[in-house]
């Protein structure tokens, strides 16, 4: 069992969610109750990366970031080490993989309340942000929690882009479904088989845990 | 309750973070075929040194390019001399380095496999114009110098067209062993150093290669400009007795 890969994935997962779910729960929100010129256009673009195999995005972060490329050099320049090869560089492809699974329900999760609800908060006499954080948020809830599990539970299970952008360091890139590769590729089968069954247990508790919790919340308040 | 939790996760995730990218120890990449002999150098490394270092084992093509691409290693073994030449080429490198082992290819038969082995590929000839060969696994020559060996000796015996349509390739020779070596193909052209392990004696038959079948697999190693002195340290190392000594163990020819 390699505990540092296993630690490296839970950080991934929650650091996923910390950097995605403020901007999820303010874009989301924007989807749902505004319409736009282009907003076609927008939802497509969050959803890409839903359909985009993630050699996609692996591709695209190596060559903008690599040390070959002039953005790569400057943020080397700025920080000391490349953004690839990193768990920053980590971070980031996993943010942007999992903007569909967390804007998407929070999506939802707003477009559910009716706009008569935000009419009377409005004439109620609540500011925008008494109004968000008063009747929206707690209404849209499920919504935002579905979102950081879906996203937590994703980041898990993320191979490809992590292997491609993070080259399977030990202790900074090399996450549980990396090691378990990485196990495999050694013939060392039995660390790989204890591996696969703590991320499978991890993810079945992950989901039923959703589960339990959106069944806690949306009736009550929904 | 919720809100509170959000906040307490990202307090946690604030104060835990740096503690998940902390600097390690340093880290070697090396090609795949070393798997076996280089952990065991490294364990002995450290036993008389008292210094770790962490390596990370790929096809030499996929270290190569992350190496270009910034990855933080400090030294590179590959399995061939193109590889790190591309490197030290790039001004990537502290020289030119040096070659430390020269490695030879096996073709690998899985117990139970209809395929008999034998040097000349006689075997697999037979059993390829039977249409008994259903799958047969090399490394991908595009990143792995033992796929490129692979293609090589097949060719040299007039078996490359034939074949092609059956090959599995692996990722690196180490996944092209794990493919002959678990059944999942009739066998494999791989590496003489990972069917040498001990755990491989029950897992099938193999025959060497003869080295003029194929350009010789002349492994060189080279350090990269940011090697810490340890790993400088184990550079060295590798070049001496106690360490080719692994390596003659585990089938690998060593430079005079």
């Amino acid at each position: 069992m390699d505990w540092a890969a296993l630690r490296i994935s839970l950080w991934l997962g929650t650091g996923t969610i910390v950097i995605l779910l403020p901007f999820g729960v303010w874009f989301g929100r924007l989807l749902a109750v505004r319409n736009f010129r282009g907003k076609l256009l927008v939802e497509a673009l969050v959803t890409v990366p839903l359909v985009l195999p993630p050699t996609v995005l692996g591709f695209y972060l190596l060559v903008t970031f690599g040390a070959r490329s002039p953005v790569g050099q400057a943020f080397q320049a700025l920080v000391g080490h490349p953004l690839p090869f990193s768990f920053q560089g980590l971070l980031l492809a996993s943010a942007i993989a999992n903007i569909p699974f967390v804007v998407q329900p929070v999506q939802r999760g707003f477009e559910a309340i009716p706009s008569t609800v935000r009419e009377a908060a409005a004439c109620c006499g609540l500011t925008p942000w008494q109004q968000f954080r008063r009747i929206e948020l707690p209404l849209a809830w499920p919504g935002v929690l579905t979102a950081s599990i879906l996203a937590f539970a994703h980041t898990l299970g993320e191979f490809g882009v992590v292997l491609m952008v993070g080259g399977n360091l030990p202790g900074q890139t090399r996450t549980l479904s990396v090691a378990i590769y990485d196990r495999m590729q050694a013939f060392d089968d039995r660390s790989a088989g204890v591996m696969a069954a703590t991320l499978l247990v991890i993810s079945v508790a992950t989901l039923m845990a959703t589960t339990a919790l959106s069944r806690r919340v949306s009736p009550s308040r929904g | 309750m919720f809100r509170r939790s959000i906040l307490a996760l990202l307090a946690v995730c604030v104060v835990g973070l740096p503690k998940a990218v902390a600097q390690r120890a340093p880290t070697i990449a090396a090609a795949a075929n070393l798997n076996f002999a280089l952990t065991e150098i490294a364990r002995q490394f450290e036993r008389d040194n008292g210094a770790h270092v962490d390596v990370v084992f790929s096809a030499s093509g996929t270290l190569t390019r992350q190496i270009r691409d910034g990855a933080p290693f400090q030294m590179f073994l590959a399995a061939d001399e193109e590889f790190p030449n591309q490197l030290t080429a790039a001004g990537l490198t502290r020289d030119a380095g040096v070659v430390y082992a020269i490695g030879r290819l096996v073709l690998f038969a899985p117990a139970g496999s209809p395929l008999t082995v034998d040097e000349r590929l006689d075997g697999l000839s037979r059993l390829l114009k039977a249409g008994g060969v259903t799958r047969f696994a090399i490394a991908n020559p595009d990143v792995a110098p033992y796929g490129r060996a692979a293609e090589a000796a097949l060719r040299t015996r007039g078996l490359w067209d034939a074949i092609r349509s059956r090959l599995v390739l692996g990722d690196s020779i180490a996944q092209a062993a794990q493919f002959a070596t678990t059944g999942n193909a009739v066998g494999g052209l791989i590496a003489y150093s990972l069917v040498k392990e001990p755990a491989f004696a029950d897992k099938g038959k193999y025959a060497l290669v003869p080295q003029a079948d194929h350009p010789p697999l002349r492994q060189r190693m080279v350090l990269l400009k940011r090697a810490a002195p340890v790993v400088e340290q184990f550079y060295t190392y590798m070049q001496g007795a106690a360490a080719r000594a692994v390596l003659v163990k585990n089938g690998y020819g060593v430079p005079e």
